[in-house]
């Protein structure tokens, strides 16, 4: 059996140290994703100008990856336009599948860091809930 | 020390450290076999075949039944009906018993710490029915004191599901208890022995219990078979469960006269390898000993708990005394999900349960949402516990805090 390990520094560094775990106060927009089979929960809050994502943040709980995949997430996407950080959400839920390239892992900076929950099914779900939360804000504005 | 591991094909891997018995046994190769003799020797359909192999699977099948009758003390095999689990069992019971028998005013009794499967069909019957769901609740060490027993059960209470041992936290409830005031009321107890009947010895007589419910695979036989015992004058009375085959006498264009007990209520093609697997297993847990199988669980129960003590930010729930855990120890580590804790175990190969174990009220009610539970059964050894506290001891470094 081989020893697998994505309890990575980068992992549990955004989760005991997330930067952008606090109230958006100017966000316009604001999406709650839930998985119910566990309990993690995320509120997803955006401020988005002319297409391009100004600043960003979340609340809720749940494990290290739910919670440290969203901050690492934010990370990459403030600063972006919707159409680019649409870009990286759907090269990020290729990486948990195992089916992105190594130019697009590249891409996805320290998200990449994740890339091991491609062996671990159980704990996908938790991996993509705010790149999932992304999506349907976007999809639905 | 009988090293059990050898008798399990999946233990012969001695890298896995399996902490989940509570969720599942793991099967030894005899209960394997014979499984797969009924399948070789002996494959027709039981209870139709007019020929000598289904003669063979009828007698295999109904050997079984006499088996689990003696294993749980019953007075006769027609009071012991073959199901899938325990939770079919449950709902053969809330659906024939339940609504058949209970009305607006009634109660039905169950504890708080029951197991969904223990919860949801009796939530349907009260819905149906206009009964009243009654919570007895325990103490945070999960025993039940004896006032609130009696505050619980009244003329009203006409049915009683009790779970014989929690599946978070170990304990045993008082169900010897509960059975004698409820009958004293006039009603029946169920008792779910999930959890029991592959621990302790559960004699339905002593007990007294009107019905008993357990599943196969917890004890180490195949999953798919399972067990209610039913006192033989209350399931006369009760209609069928399911309706089909081989399970009437006469069926004409209106209707139908249903057989007799046990088969009226195992309708259709039954699992009779199940059932040859269960008997096995009961054999193996009968030749292992009961005495031994609590002697061994106590004594690795208690090297884990009382090093898991040891552990910073460690918490057990249920009872200080690991002689009454039953092998279950939920806990939890402060500022690490369960869900992690699970995760970087499996990364060393031990298996343990991460989540809600199916009874969210229960856990609601300790304020513990979320747990990790490591449940041991008499095939681990002291190897599997050493292991399993080395990699406790160092999740929250693993997780980036500095202890």
């Amino acid at each position: 059996m081989e020893t697998r390990n994505f309890y990575n520094t980068i992992l549990t560094e955004h989760n005991l140290h997330p930067e952008h775990k606090h109230v958006l106060k100017d966000a316009n927009l604001m999406l709650e994703g839930v998985n119910p089979s566990c309990g993690d929960d995320i509120v997803l809050q955006l401020k988005v100008e002319d297409g391009c994502i100004t600043d960003g943040a979340f609340e809720g709980s749940g494990c290290a990856i739910s919670q440290a995949s969203v901050d690492i997430m934010l990370d990459l996407i403030i600063g972006r336009k919707k159409e680019e950080a649409l870009h990286l959400a759907e090269i990020f839920l290729k990486m948990i599948q195992g089916k992105a390239t190594e130019e697009e892992m590249e891409e996805l900076e320290e998200a990449s860091a994740l890339s091991d929950i491609s062996h671990m099914p159980a704990r996908v779900k938790c991996a993509v809930l705010g790149w999932h939360t992304l999506e349907d804000m976007f999809n639905d504005n | 020390m009988k090293d059990y591991k050898k008798d399990f094909p999946l233990l012969q891997d001695h890298s896995l450290v399996y902490l989940d018995s509570a969720a599942t046994a793991q099967r030894p190769y005899s209960v394997l076999e014979a499984e797969q003799e009924f399948y070789k020797k002996s494959n027709s359909n039981p209870l139709r075949g007019l020929y000598r192999i289904g003669m063979a699977a009828t007698d295999a099948y109904e050997g079984a039944r006499e088996r689990v009758r003696a294993f749980l003390n019953a007075s006769s095999t027609e009071e012991i009906i073959f199901t899938r689990n325990t939770t079919e069992s449950i709902n053969l019971v809330a659906y024939s018993y339940g609504l058949t028998r209970l009305k607006q005013g009634d109660e039905i009794l169950v504890t708080i710490a029951e197991h969904h499967s223990n919860l949801l069909p009796w939530q349907m019957v009260a819905a149906q029915t206009g009964a009243k769901l009654v919570f007895l609740e325990c103490e945070k060490d999960g025993s039940f004191l004896e006032k609130n027993i009696e505050a619980a059960v009244s003329e009203k209470t006409k049915l009683a599901a009790i779970g014989h041992i929690s599946n978070v936290l170990g304990s045993v409830a008082p169900v010897e208890k509960i059975i004698k005031l409820v009958h004293q009321k006039g009603g029946v107890v169920l008792v779910d022995a999930a959890q029991s009947a592959p621990h302790i010895t559960v004699d339905v007589e002593k007990l007294d219990a009107d019905f008993l419910a357990f599943s196969g695979h917890k004890l180490m036989a195949p999953m798919g078979i399972g067990v209610l015992y039913g006192k033989k004058a209350l399931l006369q009375k009760m209609p069928p469960f399911l309706r089909g085959g081989e399970m009437i006498d006469k069926v004409t264009r209106e209707g139908a006269i249903y057989t007799q007990l046990p088969h009226k209520f195992e309708a259709g093609t039954v699992n009779a390898a199940g059932a040859v697997g269960l008997a096995a297993a009961i054999d193996y847990m009968e030749q292992v000993g009961i005495e031994n199988i609590q002697k061994r669980e106590q004594e690795l129960t208690k090297l884990a708990f009382e090093q898991m003590q040891q552990i910073p930010y460690l918490k057990i729930l249920g009872s200080t005394k690991p002689e009454e855990h039953h092998g279950i120890l939920s806990f939890t580590i402060e500022g690490v999900h369960p869900h992690d804790i699970a995760s970087i175990l499996d990364e060393s190969n031990i298996a343990v349960r991460a989540g809600h174990h199916c009874a969210q009220p229960l856990l609601e009610y300790l304020g513990d949402k979320v747990t990790t539970r490591a449940s041991i059964a008499f095939y681990n050894d002291e190897e599997d516990i050493e292991h399993f506290i080395a990699c406790l001891k160092e999740i929250r470094r693993r997780m980036g805090y500095g202890d």
